[in-house]
């Protein structure tokens, strides 16, 4: 207990100096700024803005990426209340009884119930965090490479099976992503792969290009050649913006077990938000005394998915940040800026580094705090934001994405790669397939080259290796069911049905 | 029997997953293989290349067997062409343009102007109102802001 507390004194003393608050700030306001707009969702933001944190010393660095992480979740929120377009998966949910609210005039309060919502989750998240990361990152220290390898292997399957779209593309998905992981100079033979001949390819193909071709461009295009929705953006005065206190007290449940729910989904590897959100609203539609309000502008319906959604998104740190294995491909992104700045990520950052680790963690908090402070007097300006017509928005994104890439190392072959990539990207999504198990894969590509490498190693070229040590062994079993489960029709077509009442 | 492509999506998915895995293999060939208990550089890759074949053959035998979705936006007319080429197209000239030593203001011109053209109705005024503003935004924040050491126009080298 007494270490848990030193812990986060230190955190908050890395967090709180003038610098890294006003990183953090950064990180949330922008964030919220970029996911606000429709249609660009948690993902496509930060690979947008991740040029931006290059250039800073590491801590900030991550502490202003995760604010743009949870800022453009909540950016999405505020986007679902108060135009009825989702921009991304998890407002999906927030929609259903925010856009009501919204209509009823009670946007005000739908969206700081959203606030307190996401804050409460955020208390919750960064105390498990503080709880269950030591413990985990003391069992993964003694982690040898075959558990690594079957624990990398388990999350890529897991992050194929829950995504949307069919399984085996998935799949097919996450070994073009660890082929695309291989470009640039094998670290043991010191041997260019993949790179035709490309001084820049020598590095690797970096993450921001391949996320902000596939994630960014891709969506434009896909925007542009959509039907043009006109969205319904909310008229007059936004009043009223605290909730009654009624409403704080009927919410108090739903957020409780909101946390829980995002919480327990959270450190598992490919459950996103949307997923939380849409079990907890599930369960407050349930335990309801009067259901039949939900879906019109049930506040509970907007505080426990929020909550739920935040949730999860704390707690999907945990991995990354305790093994080294990002679960979504938001952490990927993550992991990919932590190693960037030269931090290798896995257990041994809690230990080594754990300025960073305890700092980022009590950021987290205060980024939270910053979101709800700043959700009212910002509204405003997110309405205006949200009133520009499409037709202006995307060359000033697409700007934004050209300047950012090109600024990374100076070079004109990362523009043009991520062009590549945008173009590439589009074709695999009229294909039916979806980007996040590639870009988890991707990242994942150099480690379990390694890891394996050094398993065989190991056990004299014998792949058995990884079914006979116990742990690995567990890790693949679970693998295993996974797959099974998921291809059992009966699970396949629910799996189906959820997905796609999500949207 | 007869054979019927029922679900094209799936079809050309497969055949795309085949091409990538089988260029996998190909660039592999000059890496060293190694073996199971060494290694070498080329192992991993031709494996995945492999493995990716063989998801696309499943994949892409699977679209004979198995009904697709009715309407899966593949035809000529469903696809977004013009924001597709344009974007792409233009994105890669600004690529060019900047390594060429064209100049950043020129080529954020060129940039902004190139995506507006993906839109459906172009409002010239307005597009050159906008690619001035975004512009000098862009040259204050990274130029005098960041102090980015970007030349500014082809002359003032």
């Amino acid at each position: 207990m007494e270490q848990l507390l030193q812990n986060l004194l230190l955190g908050f003393s890395v967090a709180l100096t003038l610098q890294n608050l006003a990183y953090c700030f950064f990180g949330v306001f922008l964030g919220t700024m970029i996911g606000v707009l429709p249609g660009i969702g948690p993902l496509a933001t930060m690979a947008m803005l991740l040029p931006l944190t290059y250039t800073l010393p590491p801590v900030s660095a991550l502490i202003m990426l995760a604010g743009i992480y949870y800022g453009s979740d909540y950016g999405g929120s505020t986007t679902a209340i108060l135009v009825n377009l989702p921009g991304e998966g998890s407002s999906v949910v927030t929609l259903l009884d925010g856009h009501p609210m919204a209509q009823q005039g009670r946007a005000g309060p739908a969206l700081a119930m959203a606030a307190i919502g996401s804050f409460f989750a955020g208390c919750v998240g960064t105390l498990i965090i503080a709880l269950v990361g030591p413990p985990l990152a003391n069992i993964a220290l003694k982690f040898g490479s075959p558990e690594y390898f079957s624990l990398m292997v388990m999350a890529l399957v897991c992050a194929s099976v829950v995504g949307t779209g069919s399984l085996l593309k998935s799949l097919a998905m996450v070994v073009a992503g660890l082929l695309i992981g291989i470009v640039g100079t094998d670290v043991t033979s010191g041997k260019s792969r993949f790179t035709f001949g490309v001084p820049e390819l020598s590095d690797g193909v970096g993450i921001a290009v391949v996320a902000m071709g596939f994630f960014g461009l891709t969506e434009i295009v896909k925007n542009l050649g959509s039907k043009q929705i006109t969205p319904t953006i909310l008229q007059g005065k936004i009043k009223g913006l605290m909730p009654r206190w009624e409403d704080l007290k009927i919410c108090f449940g739903p957020m409780l077990r909101g946390s829980s729910i995002g919480a327990i989904f959270g450190p598992l590897p490919g459950l996103g938000g949307t997923i939380s959100a849409f079990t907890s609203y599930m369960a407050e539609k349930k335990l309801a005394k009067d259901p039949s309000r939900f879906g019109k502008g049930a506040i509970e319906g907007v505080a426990g998915p929020e909550t739920a959604n935040n949730a999860c998104a704390q707690t999907t740190f945990v991995p990354m940040l305790t093994l080294g294995i990002p679960g979504s491909a938001s952490m990927a992104l993550m992991l990919g800026a932590m190693m960037i700045h030269g931090i290798t990520p896995g257990p041994q950052v809690m230990t080594a580094r754990p300025d960073l680790f305890w700092g980022l963690i009590a950021s987290m908090w205060i980024g939270n705090l910053m979101l709800l402070m700043l959700n009212l007097p910002l509204i405003g300006i997110w309405v205006r934001l949200l009133q520009v017509p499409y037709r202006l928005l995307f060359p000033i994104i697409m700007t934004m994405m050209g300047i950012g890439i090109y600024s990374l190392n100076s070079s004109g072959t990362d523009v043009l790669l991520m062009a590549f990539f945008g173009f590439i990207g589009y074709i695999l999504v009229k294909l039916g397939c979806s980007f996040p198990p590639l870009i988890l894969a991707m990242v994942l590509g150099p480690l379990m080259e390694e890891n394996l490498r050094r398993s065989m190693l190991l056990s004299d070229g014998d792949p058995t290796v990884f079914f006979t040590r116990p742990l690995s062994a567990g890790f693949m079993l679970a693998t295993g069911i996974l797959l099974l489960l998921f291809t059992r029709p009966a699970l396949r077509k629910k799996r189906k049905e959820v997905l796609t009442e999500e949207g | 029997m007869q054979l019927k492509i029922k679900n094209p999506q799936d079809f050309w998915c497969g055949i795309l997953f085949i091409v990538f895995g089988g260029l996998a293999i190909y660039l592999s060939r000059d890496y060293e293989m190694g073996s199971a208990l060494r290694m070498g550089p080329g192992y991993f890759p031709t494996w995945l290349g492999g493995i990716l074949m063989g998801f696309g053959v499943i994949i892409g035998s699977l679209a004979f067997r198995i009904e697709g979705e009715e309407n899966q936006g593949l035809g000529l007319g469903e696809w977004a062409w013009r924001p597709w080429l344009v974007l792409t197209a233009t994105l890669s000239l600004f690529a060019v343009l900047m390594e060429v030593e064209f100049g950043f203001v020129p080529s954020l011109i060129v940039l902004i102007i190139g995506c507006a053209l993906a839109h459906k109705d172009v409002h010239w005024r307005e597009t050159i109102l906008l690619s001035l503003c975004v512009t000098a935004g862009a040259v204050a924040i990274f130029s005098y802001g960041l102090g980015m050491p970007y030349l500014l126009f082809w002359w003032s080298k």
